[in-house]
């Protein structure tokens, strides 16, 4: 039986290096380039028609376009609207890469810590970023809530400051976990049905109601992230 | 496990860095304003339907309320037609029961004055009548005959103390 974590592995399959920087376009990069190219050629040539009554295609990419909207307008209100086009990308890219980890023989790069602690601390820093630009200095009563006593402020400040600062942690270690353990699990099973010969049927069974459950996981967790940006945002944009 | 390797992070970094920037230049510029002009046209047409349908709504009313003023109008003309023609009738009637009766008064008193002039001339022949009778009477009784103003006399006086 195969290694359950050799699907993990970076496979270089153009080496560059420019300036002593290993920028290699690698298995991970490839997904990534599909993609945004599936996202790109679904979201333009579904509604290539511009039909009134949306057929099949266009009402799928209507459906994502909405929903994220509605995502962005719930939780960050209307000053949400300009950080829509970031939201949006990143959702699709997310769930782009979760569910095409799921067809045989490629590859899950949101199954990698680096990436979503890339996007992650981005999402982090300009949360940030944009506090600090709107609240000035004020944004650090984020770290210490109105109406507590003085007297809880050495407890509070570093709880708060912790939990703040493990934002970015959290946010990828949950998708990478997620995405790990799902695939961790598939592949062992997949293992089985082929150990067990005849008798592979059962584990074949248990197989594919975990890839259904997969197929969700891949959609609930790059709406998690996501809604968890949405609200980070908001935190930095109105404050709590 | 291949995750924690940190000989491909910067690869993976640079390549998300990567796609990442030109998947969101793309959705800005190219994807979201075509879905985004969908929605809106989609929207724009139903309020556009939603406006000439309340329009089609108010003018249809405005019709009902035309139509109600006008049977209405046409029912208060009726009834003062009817109103009218039933005063002219009975203005009508009454006048001709008035005229009616003046012409039975007027018969009524010509006939009454007949009958007065008949009942004179009536009186008046008795008058005649008694004269003659008392003169032939007095001449067949006594022989005598009598002067007929002496007898006028006698009898309007004999009529006068009967009456």
């Amino acid at each position: 039986m195969a290694n359950p974590v050799e699907q993990f592995q970076i496979e270089p399959l153009v080496p560059l290096h420019v300036g002593g920087v290993n920028i290699s376009f690698t298995n991970s990069a490839l997904l990534m380039v599909i993609s945004i190219s599936l996202t790109m050629a679904f979201l333009t040539l579904s509604v290539r028609s511009r039909a009134l009554v949306p057929g099949r295609w266009q009402s799928m990419a209507e459906v994502f376009y909405e929903f994220v909207a509605n995502m962005v307008r719930d939780n960050v209100g209307s000053e949400g609207r300009k950080f829509f086009p970031f939201i949006f990308t990143l959702f699709m890219f997310l769930l782009f890469g979760d569910l095409l980890g799921l067809v045989p023989y490629s590859f899950t790069y949101t199954s990698h810590i680096i990436v979503n602690f890339g996007l992650a601390l981005t999402v982090f820093v300009g949360v940030t970023i944009i506090g600090f630009m709107r609240h000035g200095t004020h944004y650090l009563r984020m770290f210490f809530p109105h109406g507590a006593p003085i007297l809880t402020a050495p407890i509070l400040i570093p709880i708060e400051l912790i939990s703040y600062m493990s934002r970015p942690f959290s946010l990828s270690i949950r998708l990478f976990a997620n995405m790990t353990v799902g695939h961790i699990m598939l592949k062992v099973i997949g293992g089985f049905v082929i150990a067990l010969g005849v008798l592979g049927i059962l584990p074949f069974a248990f197989l594919s109601a975990i890839t259904v459950l997969e197929f969700g996981i891949a959609i609930l967790q790059a709406y998690v992230f996501t809604i968890l940006c949405c609200i980070y945002l908001n935190d930095a944009i109105h404050m709590h | 496990m291949p995750q924690f390797d940190p000989t491909f992070f910067a690869p993976q970094l640079f390549w998300l860095l990567v796609t990442f920037v030109v998947l969101y230049i793309l959705m800005s510029t190219l994807a979201m304003p075509k879905i985004g002009g969908v929605l809106e046209d989609r929207q724009r047409k139903i309020d556009d339907n939603l406006d000439k349908a309340a329009k089609l709504k108010a003018e249809a009313e405005a019709a009902i309320a035309v139509y109600e003023q006008a049977l209405a109008d046409s029912r208060a003309q009726a009834q003062k037609i009817l109103r009218d023609s039933a005063d002219a009738l009975a203005r009508q009637s009454e006048a001709r029961q008035k005229d009616l009766g003046d012409r039975l008064a007027a018969q009524i008193k010509a006939g009454e004055a007949r009958i007065a002039a008949a009942k004179d001339q009536a009186l008046a022949h008795v008058r005649d009548v008694a004269v003659d009778v008392a003169k032939s009477a007095a001449g067949k009784l006594t022989g005598v005959s009598l002067d007929d103003t002496k007898i006028a006399g006698a009898v309007a006086a004999a009529m006068q103390e009967g009456r």
